[in-house]
């Protein structure tokens, strides 16, 4: 037995940082890619099945209806429905928005396939389902192949939508 | 689009874990901070390191630390040609597998010989530990462990 006593001022160690990192190329695909292209210009970019009609955004190159590749790009509105949202009060690691903040699944006009924007210009207690929305974008020179590129939705004026505009997105 | 415009970007997937590391590992690291090594005493009188709670043979608790090193003999080693980005050498070295003086376990590390045919099983390493200053209690307190007396065997 030798004395063990650490003199250290920092006392003995209790915790050992054991970070875990996974380092990846990632691709989105030809698809996404043209998705993301779009969104590098302002537009929003979706696909329609050739069979169906329905048109994806963001497409994933397929029809999960139909199993046939969607080839036929389609350039969608800046506007679109609130079909459905939560509002977000618990804070969170990694949280980079100050709560409350809107998480709403937008239709844009156009689109068969609702996706998740920050909704923002409304206090939390005015939203509601049906309500229009256009994307207000970052500054032309500040446009990048990615969602960064939406800043946010915001309530455009026009009156709700009627619910069976969008009843079968929810 | 032809595939040159199919994008790419790099992707970080990173959780930053901490674990409480309980009064046994935690004087291990604590040793390690202070540059030194210590194991445990376990079944009859055996010195077990790194030190563990439970003497893995019998399952009771161990007893005291005790420092050990900072010499061992290499009990087995790879030698690892070519470090990835997160191994603790960028340059080639050999994990191995160190049975420290005083202790009745092997102990696993790594040794900077300068080359494989500077290390042999058998071989006597001393521990190269991190400046005080930079030493934190974490097992990359430990720089390597090189061949006694400087040179390769």
């Amino acid at each position: 037995m030798t004395d063990q006593a650490s003199t250290d001022e920092r006392g003995p160690v209790t915790t050992l940082a054991t970070p875990i990192r996974l380092d990846f190329d990632f691709t989105p695909g030809i698809a996404q890619s043209k998705f993301l292209r779009g969104l590098e210009r302002g537009a929003f970019v979706g696909q329609r099945c050739p069979v169906c009609g329905k048109v994806y955004v963001p497409s994933r190159g397929s029809c999960p209806t139909d199993g046939v590749p969607t080839t036929e790009d389609v350039e969608l509105s800046n506007c679109g429905t609130v079909t459905t949202y939560c509002v977000v009060n618990v804070p969170f690691a990694g949280q980079s928005i100050e709560i409350p903040y809107i998480c709403a699944q937008v239709l844009l006009d156009g689109a068969n396939l609702s996706f998740m924007g920050l909704l923002q210009e409304i206090p939390t207690d005015q939203i509601r389902m049906g309500m229009r929305v256009e994307a207000v974008w970052v500054e032309p020179d500040e446009l990048t192949p990615s969602l960064a590129s939406v800043r946010y939705f915001r309530p455009n004026g026009e009156p709700d939508a009627d619910y069976e505009t969008y009843k079968e997105y929810l | 689009m032809s595939d040159s415009e199919v994008l790419h970007a790099a992707h970080r997937l990173e959780y930053p874990y901490s674990r409480s590391v309980g009064p046994v590992i935690g004087a291990f690291l604590t040793g390690l901070r202070d540059g030194r090594l210590l194991g445990v005493t376990g079944a009859g009188g055996s010195v077990i390191v790194p030190p563990t709670e439970y003497d893995p043979t019998t399952g009771d608790d161990t007893g005291e630390m005790v420092e050990v090193g900072p010499g061992g003999v290499v009990e087995s080693w790879a030698w690892v040609a070519e470090p990835h980005p997160k191994h603790p050498l960028e340059t080639p070295f050999a994990w191995a597998l160190i049975r420290l003086d005083g202790a009745d376990t092997a102990f696993l590390h790594v040794v900077d010989s300068g080359g494989p045919d500077r290390l042999a099983s058998g071989d006597r390493v001393t521990v190269r530990f991190r400046p005080a200053a930079e030493r934190i209690g974490a097992m990359a307190d430990i720089v390597s462990f090189v061949p006694e007396g400087g040179t390769g065997s």
